[in-house]
């Protein structure tokens, strides 16, 4: 279908093309022609999808860094008793630790104190009281755990299941599964932010990238300076409609060079160049937050253009209006080996309002049911002091949140140790929220492969994974 | 028998669909290969996609102890009675309608369709012969009638039982052009389509490869796919992602090449240069290949976490380049398709435990890349440093000595160094040292850590004392500076460098590098594999590349072949590069590829002797333009009856646009070059963080494959056109046709500059009509004429832009400033910014991009 549409529109411009007015004008009229808008949206592979959806996009919050559990999410009395005394050793031994190889491990109480927020009472850190404010609609995981306690392969098994790169990261796979609605912007767009603190982790682009997966699916960074999208700005001097003719000239060549050749990449050559032209008109638009309110302004707590990861926030809304199906943020400096204290602060700052203020406008646009919101980072950090101010990196146990699409708010699934060392009550794998996330998106994780080097590669992995069916509304 | 089609005669459907004629093709020979069910063609492939994954090698894993992938076992199970389809318990289940007896079992998602099922039930019903997988089989080389061409003749042997023609041989413009991309990666110029195509001479054909082969710039093009599968870049990969001295081996790799040298000694080298008797600066380098892998400086990281990565990397690695195996799945639990167990995987990762490295940190600066007469100099300055060393040592204890008095001076008099007295008049830098000093005076003597007691002696000798044996101190630092001014410049590059004690390697159970509960493993050959036996030592990495490289290795040549094929047609004979194992794809041309591989060895590993037979055939001749029948007969153009069309690599794009405008620069080699690339793009990078300064100079004009390859964030043009970031091994690039390759060949400022320098040439180099510019331009970028409705679409191009910018100078100034390289001042600015875009245009066609 899609062949003999663009084949159609082709046609009808190479005709257009030759006739007296050139090929200028007549062409470009036709570039932006719903039929071949609707045909360069991405097909998913699951047409429909085999479970019911419940949600149809994802906006992924992911928390560079490490953030600790302790200063945020799972409250821990007994840690506060134990502070200044030695971790007992029956928990640690053999374990994994990163920078705290050899050190003695002594227990460092939590560094704020919590409350309880929500219509259940919950106890969270008393800095996010507008989290607590919406916990009604939030579900807090305490016993997640990772495989990998350095920043690049946790982000890596979070993204992607695995440890070794040239895996698609879930937001190909879910791509490429389910399509795009968005027809003149990328399926899968990723937006980072930056953290007062200083602990800036690096992230690669390998987070982003579609693996083995065709390149169609790969995320596509939005950026806060200069061009949004890469090369998305016409070179200088070259206005839109110059811009323009060059590109149905080039189309209109293509066409004629296909009529004698019959190859059928030019077709979907042909309609990259239009998608392109397209991109380059709405991705400003997009970015363009002049025409949101003064009181959504307010909601968010950010000014247009501060590159904030509260105004990320605002832009993964309008990313969501506008179809597209994955979306992931960024926001860095979570990694605490030191002044967990004061950096949760500055956290508590940059974040609190924003994430209140995501799921509050998704709301009022009535798109928070369909829209599955999940915040986490890519490890949880030690219940022992680092360097006496600091946490370590830990993967025995870390706090996660999800709310919206298919999620029951108000309820808190599983529970570590007394110290928060270890998840012990309804323990939660990697695996295990990707196929949550997925069975939400209408995908049956266990079924959902692809043939890479002779095995049906999943996002879930070869060792199985559960749905987490408690917590689906 | 219908049922018994699959895979490689599919097409025959398609084609009888096609042709509506089973006459026509139905030749004695298909019936008698459709009635035999072939294991290797036909079965293996089913059964291990749907069954071994339970009933298969990997005994943790093993289901109901049954196991399919061995005959006996099958037969003793009773899932195979011979010759009776209807009591094997292997075709009850699989056609059962009970979901607990059906197999695969509902759970799995696993379904077999009617002609599997038929193909099973057959295959049993003629005595389920087993073989053994036909890539651990010798290769045998087909007999070909004297006088014919082998690769042709292997192809039209199957065309004719296909019933498919072979298409005619392309026109010469596009011979020169084909061939050009696929041997050097440029664009041919006019001057050399005209005379290829004016060549009366019966070997012109064989003329033109030969003036290519012998071109330097074949060894890069043959280079990109070699640095792809060996995952060559120049940044470590995790996290930080920070530089590392590697450029002289991508340098050595098409030096390689360019010198044709066999491919075993190429292999040899690369794995154990430093091992080879006659080793040498340049085999040296060649053992780059062990170390060019991913590390980490990340904090935190852990020695044994990494040391287990780098063994599976380097495993993986084997397995990709040379094996064509999925090794990778070997490092948990035995493989789950193919013979390779863990202890396979261990032992040969074991074969790398005795290189010289650090699990984690920063790497080492590499051996020096540099002329006799430079290492002489460089020794000579060692030595005359070791001297000065000797000399300042030989005082040592009386400055030590003086020291002490001094410190014990400071500390019980709480004597203010003079630098930190509130007037005083030091620089900064002197401050600071004074404060390090003082800080360092305040600990006691044990408590001090090694930079602390730097900072002492050093404030001491330079501040305090500093015409105490004046001569001695002046003399090692002046011998340093020389030594580090010397060699700071000198290119290094990382080496394999073997160490006493090999480091010990266990099977780590299910991968676990916590667990060291695993057997000790030693080097050993896969048990699997034919492989020679060598006693009273342990096989080291000369004997594992020797191996490799072996006339009992049944799977390098192929490996090699099948990669080299799909360089020149698009597509392997074996669709999937990295795997020729059960789960890949049986060849469709068995014999071809096969005599291909013989060939190679034959022929004592002549990697251009196998591009000059490859390129020499017919079958590569032929025009890729088919018709709609014939395209629809096989769509994949397995069977090679035609040429295929395809997007040139993201290295070639960048090449040829520069080569067109006359901006390429065409040295071979040298270190890594850094073309424009888009603010804030290496934001991301920290420890730490980064600029991008832009290569100014002949820099900039490089061709694409020396472009800096920063594997976190590889430059957006290249990503875009589908270059790996070379993290993992990558045996195939995916070919893909996505809006950002639209963005970046309109607006990445290289292509517009490029664009401009087109410009010029076509205003300077042709002084006609703007129609005559026209054509002039599609010959230099195509190598042909416009065609009369490509003129009617142009021109009216040019003329509304040229309107567009004589309205508006100030936009064509702007436009005509991108890039580094000023724009002629001699060219009317408004003239040359409508070329600038008649040229932009061309950059961008699809058949600039496609190589056919």
């Amino acid at each position: 279908m899609l062949h003999s549409h663009l084949h159609a529109a082709v046609a009808r411009r190479a005709f257009l093309g030759k006739t007296a007015q050139g090929v200028g004008a007549v062409a470009l009229a036709s570039l932006a022609s719903p039929e071949v808008a609707s045909a360069a949206a991405l097909r998913g592979v699951l047409d429909p999808p085999p479970l019911p959806q419940k949600a149809k996009r994802v906006i992924w919050l992911t928390m560079a860094g490490g953030p600790s559990h302790l200063e945020t999410f799972d409250h821990k009395p007994k840690l506060a008793e134990m502070d200044g005394q030695p971790m007992p050793e029956s928990m640690t031994k053999g374990q994994q630790l990163a920078q705290l190889q050899g050190a003695k491990l002594t227990c460092f109480g939590p560094q704020h104190p919590f409350k309880p927020m929500g219509p259940n009472g919950t106890h969270i850190c008393e800095l996010f009281p507008q989290i607590g404010s919406v916990l009604g609609d939030i579900c807090l995981i305490r016993s997640m755990t990772t495989d990998a306690i350095n920043h690049d392969p946790a982000h890596m098994f979070m993204n992607t299941g695995s440890q070794i790169a040239g895996r698609p990261s879930m937001g190909s796979w879910v791509t490429y599964g389910l399509g795009s609605e968005a027809a003149d912007l990328p399926g899968f767009v990723v937006l980072t932010s930056l953290g007062k603190g200083g602990q800036n982790q690096p992230i690669a682009a390998r987070q982003w990238s579609s693996g083995f997966l065709p390149s169609k699916y790969q995320g596509v960074q939005l950026r806060g300076k200069g061009d949004p999208v890469l090369y998305l700005g016409n070179p200088t001097g070259v206005t839109r409609d110059r811009q323009g003719l060059d590109i149905a000239a080039i189309n209109v060549l293509n066409a004629q060079h296909d009529a004698l050749t019959g190859d059928p990449e030019i077709a979907t050559r042909i309609a990259q160049y239009e998608m392109a032209f397209a991109m380059q008109a709405s991705v400003p638009g997009l970015m363009d937050m002049a025409a949101e309110s003064p009181a959504t302004f307010e909601l968010y707590g950010c000014q247009p253009g501060d590159g904030s990861f509260a105004s990320n926030c605002m832009l993964a809304r309008r990313l969501a209006e506008r179809g597209v199906r994955f979306i992931q943020l960024y926001h860095k400096d979570w990694d605490h080996h030191g002044g967990v204290k004061e950096g949760i602060t500055f956290k508590t700052q940059e974040i609190d309002r924003a994430c209140m203020a995501l799921i509050t406008d998704l709301k009022n646009h009535g798109m928070l049911d369909s829209t599955l919101i999940v915040w986490a980072g890519e490890f949880g950090r030690t219940p022992m002091s680092q360097g006496g101010s600091g946490r370590d990196h830990h993967n025995k146990a870390m706090s996660v949140w999800l709310a919206g699409g298919g999620i029951k708010g108000g309820l808190v699934y599983g529970s570590t140790d007394d110290l928060g060392y270890a998840a012990v009550e309804d323990v939660c794998t990697v695996h295990d929220l990707h196929a949550t996330m997925l069975n939400r998106l209408g995908i049956r994780h266990d079924a959902f492969t692809v043939k890479f080097q002779g095995l049906d590669a999943k996002l879930t992995g070869v060792e199985g994974a559960r749905v987490l069916d408690t917590i689906l509304a | 028998m219908v049922h018994s089609f699959v895979k490689p005669t599919r097409t025959f459907w398609i084609s009888l669909l096609a042709f509506g004629s089973a006459a026509a093709i139905f030749s004695p020979a298909t019936a008698a290969d459709a009635d035999v069910v072939s294991f290797n063609r036909d079965i293996r492939p089913i059964l291990s996609d749907n069954c071994f994954y339970c009933h298969g090698p990997d005994a943790s894993h093993r289901q109901a102890d049954l196991r399919l992938d061995l005959r006996d076992e099958a037969v003793a199970a009773k899932a195979i009675v011979l010759g009776k389809p209807a009591e094997s318990s292997l075709v009850v289940r699989i056609n059962s309608t009970d979901p607990d007896e059906l197999m695969p079992p509902p759970e799995s998602h696993k379904k077999l369709d009617a002609k599997q099922k038929a193909l099973l039930t057959r295959w049993i019903e003629q005595g389920a012969e087993y073989q053994k997988h036909w890539a651990y089989e010798p290769p045998v080389k087909a007999t070909v009638p004297a006088g014919a061409q082998a690769i042709d003749h292997l192809v039209r042997q199957r065309l004719v039982k296909l019933g498919l023609e072979p298409s005619p041989e392309a026109d010469r413009r596009t011979l020169i052009r084909r061939l050009s991309f696929d041997l050097t990666g440029l664009p041919p110029t006019p001057t050399e389509v005209e005379a290829f195509v004016a060549d009366p001479s019966p070997d012109a054909y064989e003329k033109l490869v030969e003036r290519l082969l012998a071109s330097q710039h074949y060894g890069e093009r043959m280079a990109i796919g070699w640095l792809d599968v060996v995952r060559f870049a120049d940044t470590i990969g995790y996290h930080s992602d920070n530089p590392r001295n590697v450029w002289p081996y991508r340098d050595y790799v098409i030096k390689s090449f360019n010198d044709n040298k066999p491919f075993d000694r190429f292999t040899i080298e690369q794995l154990a240069g430093d091992l080879v008797p006659d080793a040498n600066q340049e085999t040296r380098i060649a053992s780059a290949f062990n170390r060019i892998l991913l590390t980490t400086e990340e904090g935190g990281a852990q020695a044994k976490d990494y040391e287990a990565r780098m063994l599976t990397d380097r495993v993986r690695a084997v397995g990709a380049v040379w094996l064509g195996q999925t090794t990778g799945c070997s490092g948990c639990h035995d493989h789950k398709f193919d013979p390779i167990t863990m202890r396979d995987f261990y032992s040969l990762g074991a074969f790398f435990a005795d290189i010289e490295e650090r699990a984690i940190g920063k790497r080492e600066d590499g051996m020096v890349v540099a002329p006799p007469e430079e290492l002489k100099k460089l020794a000579d300055l060692d030595a005359a440093l070791a001297a000065a060393r000797k000399t300042l040592d030989a005082v040592t204890p009386q400055l030590d000595a003086a020291q002490k008095q001094w410190e014990h001076d400071v500390v019980a008099y709480e004597v203010t160094l003079p630098e930190l007295k509130l007037d005083a008049p030091a620089k900064p830098e002197e401050k600071k040292a004074a404060e390090q000093t003082a800080a360092a005076l305040k600990k006691e003597f044990a408590k001090r850590n090694g930079a602390e007691r730097e900072a002492i002696q050093k404030y001491f000798r330079t501040r305090v004392s500093p015409e105490l044996f004046r001569a001695e101190q002046d003399g090692f630092a002046k011998a340093e500076k020389d030594r580090n001014d010397f060699y700071g410049p000198l290119t290094k590059c990382l080496v394999s460098v073997k160490k006493a004690t090999p480091s010990v390697v266990r099977i780590l159970p299910r991968g676990n590098w916590m667990d060291e509960s695993g057997e000790v493993m030693k080097p050993a050959f896969p048990a699997y594999l034919p492989a020679p036996k060598i006693e009273g030592r342990e096989p080291n990495r000369l004997d594992l590349a020797q191996w490799l490289v072996s006339r009992d290795n049944p799977l390098t040549a192929r490996v090699v072949m099948n990669r080299l094929w799909k360089q020149f047609f698009g597509t392997g004979l074996s669709r999937v590069l990295d795997d020729l194992g059960a789960q890949g794809e049986p060849p469709v041309n068995p014999e071809l590829l096969d005599w291909l591989a013989c060939e190679f060895m034959d022929s004592k590993w002549d990697m251009k002797h196998m591009v000059r037979t490859i390129v020499s055939s017919a079958t590569y001749r032929q025009s890729s333009i088919a018709s709609a029948e014939k395209i629809a007969a096989d769509p994949g153009n397995r069977e090679l009856a035609r040429q295929s069309a395809y997007r040139v690599d993201a290295e070639l794009v960048r090449d040829a646009a520069l080569a067109t405008s006359s901006l390429l620069v065409r040295t071979i080699g040298g270190p890594s070059v850094k073309p424009y690339q888009p603010d804030g793009y290496w934001e991301n990078l920290n420890f730490p963080p980064r600029t991008y300064p832009a290569d100014v100079g002949e820099k900039q004009y490089r061709r694409g494959l020396y472009t800096w390859w920063q594997r976190s964030f590889l430059h957006p043009s290249m990503l875009a056109f589908d270059a790996p970031s070379r993290e993992e091994c990558c045996a195939e690039r995916t070919r893909s046709n996505i809006p950002q390759q639209a963005l970046a060949l309109l607006n990445d400022p290289t292509y517009v500059e490029a664009s401009r320098a087109f410009a010029a040439r076509i205003m300077k180099e042709c002084t006609g009509t703007p129609e005559e510019r026209v054509a002039w331009a599609w010959k230099q970028a195509l190598q042909r004429l416009p065609r009369v409705e490509e003129m009617e679409t142009v021109m009216p191009l040019y003329r509304q832009q040229l309107a567009a910018y004589q309205a508006d100078p100030a936009a064509a100034d702007a436009l005509l400033k991108v890039g580094f390289t000023p724009a002629p001042a001699d060219l009317d600015k408004p003239e040359l910014a409508a070329w600038t875009h008649v040229a932009r245009v061309l950059f961008n066609l699809h058949e600039t991009i496609t190589r056919n």
